[in-house]
């Protein structure tokens, strides 16, 4: 019997007291960005409209600020014996913006719905644990579903038992659905959704402790929802997300005090911990769920011994590149988890990642070497060039090895360049996680035919582990599962670990209690004005 | 006067046709594909894929592309971009922040550039010249960057005069970017008004007058100052148009939401349709600048007819 420990909804992070309904908490102003899409939840996988959707919208769980654990948040209770089958029983005095209590339904309704391919949501593959899943997609044949509709519009796997209580059943064991629950994707829908989805677009209605109340090429505003009944209310009446054209102007703002945070810092200012005397006493550095990693080019037959990946793994002289490129704004990785997450693993990696000239040398004389230019492909619109010139001297340095940089134009072209298989070398890789689980940094990424398994890896070992931790009974069996898959990883090195993200916050005088959540996402609800 | 600007805005019509379609190529040549990518680091759902090409066409050949999207401009609807909003919406919202920005730098550059130019040019060879020159020259010099953000620390952040960055685009907020955005092209027509007015002081006509016993101001400022202001009044026309297509460098440092940081954020996300859509407008406004300044032209300089 594994029932999800349901924490002490005490004072954590977000939660705490909150201000007296009425308008005492002030208005702040933070650092948006333009989403990408309309602001339907399970549409929105990028970060911009995650901010907003943080304030606006409440799941069955909250992770906790410190912990990244999952605390019971629409729902009462998530139980299950068989890691299969799970009973959600909701809270029953929680309502949406638009006053409608949040039941059952608006869960298996709105699920239904982001799963539905013809619908074509962004983050419709986040359903796929859920058994009927395949149900709701096009006949392979036809990505469109133009000449066939889906076999159904409902998944089998989710059933209304009661007003507030449904079902959930999974096609496989998977031991971390609550945790997962947590993610934006899975947030309820209120009835009006379904009628008019295009009004829905124009104004959300979520049930998190801020409603909607305009969206312009500018600004994005939402404030303090009176009637919110949850653990973690806002504590300032008013939030107002500026969209800003670039760091350098957010974080100008904030020195000045006209912006009360952004969570981004320009490079100029990360040189001698400039940002940091610039905003003495209202600074902090996040940790993020993001990793980075270098990836073995599939297709390159000269790359396929381990031996000579360890060899180049180990000539990256991680803690110079992330202290001189990076300022501090990098963490050398030890595992292929970022070290915000359930399940995290410390020195996972061991001395694969640990730079050693000598032993690399050796390794690879041992291997046979490499013939020609080892490549190494990165992205010109994200500021990789950089790193990616440090990491090639290093192996160049280390190994004696030819290594060069090369530029694509923009991401779009380096992914697109990965999902062809058209990159000899090496690429880089970048995650950010989903849901704070060793899990989810895994399965999407290594297990055999996933969606982002651009290395083509597959090993029946690894799988066979991911499969175990799915059906272990308690988190801790699971986590040592995972850890056990990772381990596999060290064997076979399809990448290695780089670094991971940390994230310098600023924030004005005007404002205290800011916090960032394990996602490493400033918790808006929880900034107090002075 | 009047067939004539008849004749040169149907002479429009041909060119709008053509840079929309130019820049419409130019777009779907860029490499890479609008929907990677848009999943941050992620592959993008089939399902998501799908709907996105279907409502953007993007899987049909680009003439058919085109054929929808003309069969929407002559509607006059510019389509919608891939953010789901309207483009002629989303112009409409930042076409008087732009539009603020140009008349700032622009009225800058007329009061200041031909004032200096004159005040250079009447003293040929004296300090004033001599100040005007070299000030032009490091302006001249200086990237705009290195100016607008020197101007934000300086006036923003540590005097707090002004605003550090415009929160709403009022006139107020926009008057340090608009200075900083003008300050290049002030020093360009300062000099080019004193070398002009330098050159027709020499000029015949000038003697002619002087000798007549004409008044300096007017000998200077009706007739010599007119003639050389042609050029001047041609690059401030042009620089008009410039200007309207948005300084991009000057709106990201003053987070000015204008049409200059559309276009930048439409070109990164391959947003086809606001980039035609932006230049539509920006050819159109060009051409009428132009017309503009060809009328100008004749108001200068009587010679000159279009009839």
């Amino acid at each position: 019997m594994a029932v999800v420990s349901m924490l002490a909804a005490a004072c954590s992070g977000g939660g705490g007291t909150s201000s007296a309904a009425g308008g005492t908490g002030g208005e702040i102003t933070v650092r948006g960005c333009t989403p990408q899409n309309p602001l339907v939840p399970a549409n929105t996988t990028e970060t911009c409209g995650h901010y907003v959707l943080t304030t606006l919208s409440s799941q069955l769980v909250h992770y906790n600020v410190d912990t990244a654990a999952p605390e019971m948040d629409l729902a009462q209770s998530i139980e299950t014996t068989d890691n299969q089958t799970f009973t959600v029983k909701l809270k029953q005095d929680r309502t949406f913006h638009d006053g409608t209590p949040v039941k059952a339904h608006n869960f298996v309704d709105a699920w239904n719905y982001d799963a539905y391919a013809p619908n074509g949501l962004n983050g419709s593959s986040f359903f796929e644990p859920i058994q009927g899943f395949d149900d709701l997609q096009c006949p392979t044949t036809d990505t469109k579903c133009a000449t066939q509709k889906p076999a159904a519009d409902k998944m089998s796997g989710l059933a209304v038992v009661d007003d507030y209580t449904f079902t959930i059943k999974t096609t496989e064991p998977v031991s971390n659905l609550a945790l997962r629950l947590g993610y934006d994707a899975f947030a309820p829908l209120p009835d009006s959704f379904f009628k008019d989805p295009k009004a829905y677009e124009a104004k959300p209605i979520g049930a998190g402790p801020y409603k909607f109340v305009s969206q312009d090429a500018s600004n994005i505003v939402v404030e303090k929802d009176p009637a919110y009944k949850g653990q973690w209310p806002g504590h300032t009446d008013k939030i107002t997300y500026r969209i800003y054209q670039s760091t350098d102007a957010a974080y100008a703002d904030v020195v000045a005090n006209n912006l009360d945070a952004t969570d981004e810092v320009p490079t100029g200012m990360l040189v001698n911990d400039q940002w940091k005397s610039d905003a003495a006493d209202r600074n902090l550095t996040a940790k993020e769920g993001v990793i980075q990693v270098a990836a073995f080019s599939p297709v390159d037959e000269q790359l396929k011994n381990p031996t000579l990946r360890k060899a180049i793994s180990m000539a990256i002289n991680r803690p110079e590149i992330t202290k001189q490129v990076f300022l501090g704004t990098r963490a050398p990785s030890d595992s292929w988890v970022a070290p915000t997450v359930d399940g995290y693993k410390a020195g996972a990696c061991g001395d694969t990642c640990t730079y050693n000239p000598d032993q690399a040398k050796a390794l690879y004389q041992q291997s046979g070497g490499y013939q020609g230019t080892l490549t190494l492909a990165v992205n010109g619109d994200g500021g990789h060039k950089p790193w990616a010139d440090a990491t090639c001297n290093s192996i160049k340095n280390t190994l004696g090895l030819d290594c060069q940089v090369i530029v694509t134009p923009d991401f779009k072209t380096l992914l697109d360049q990965m999902e062809n298989r058209e990159l000899k070398g090496m690429f880089r890789y970048g995650w950010q996680m989903d849901y704070p689980s060793i899990e989810d940094f895994l399965t999407p990424i290594y297990q055999t035919g996933a969606s982002s398994n651009y290395f083509n890896y597959s090993s029946a070992e690894f799988d066979g582990l991911l499969k175990a931790g799915n059906t272990a009974k308690t988190s801790t069996e699971a986590n040592a599962k995972w850890q056990e898959a990772e381990q596999v990883l060290v064997k076979d090195l399809p990448t290695v670990p780089l670094w991971s993200t940390t994230r310098p916050v600023i924030w004005s005088t005007n404002v205290t209690n800011v916090k960032v959540d394990p996602f490493g996402v400033i918790v808006y609800s929880a900034i107090q004005k002075k | 006067m009047g067939t004539y600007i008849v004749r040169r805005l149907l002479q429009m019509i041909p060119v709008l046709i053509g840079s929309t379609f130019l820049i419409f190529l130019m777009v779907f040549a860029l490499p890479g594909d609008p929907v990677a990518g848009r999943c941050g680091e992620r592959a993008c759902p089939e399902a998501y894929v799908a709907k996105f090409t279907q409502d953007y066409h993007l899987d049909k050949p680009v003439l058919v592309q085109y054929g929808y999207y003309v069969g929407k401009l002559v509607r006059g609807d510019l389509g919608t971009n891939f953010y789901g909003n309207s483009v002629l919406h989303e112009l409409a919202v930042r076409f008087p922040t732009t539009l603020r920005l140009a008349v700032i730098a622009i009225l800058f550059e007329i009061v200041v550039g031909i004032g200096a130019g004159v005040w250079a040019g009447m003293r040929r060879g004296r300090w004033p010249d001599t100040v005007v020159t070299i000030g032009s020259l490091l302006i001249i010099s200086v990237p705009i960057f290195v100016i607008g953000a020197l101007a934000q620390l300086i006036f923003g952040i540590k005097l707090g005069i002004f605003p550090v960055t415009s929160t709403s685009g009022t006139w107020w907020q926009l008057l340090l970017p608009g200075l900083v955005l003008g300050s290049v092209s002030v020093a360009y027509v300062a000099r080019l008004t004193r070398t002009n007015l330098v050159e027709n002081l020499r000029a015949d006509y000038v003697r002619t007058a002087k000798a007549k016993g004409l008044g300096r101001g007017r000998s200077i400022g009706l007739h010599t100052l007119r003639n050389s202001l042609i050029p001047v009044v041609t690059y401030i026309g042009a620089d008009f148009g410039a200007l309207m297509g948005g300084a991009i460098v000057t709106e990201r440092i003053f987070n000015i939401n204008g049409i200059g940081s559309f276009i930048f954020r439409s070109i990164s996300q391959r947003d086809g349709v606001s980039v035609v859509g932006a230049v539509v407008m920006l050819v159109f406004v060009y051409l009428l600048m132009n017309l503009l300044v060809d009328l100008l032209y004749g108001a200068l300089d009587p010679r000159i007819s279009h009839e």
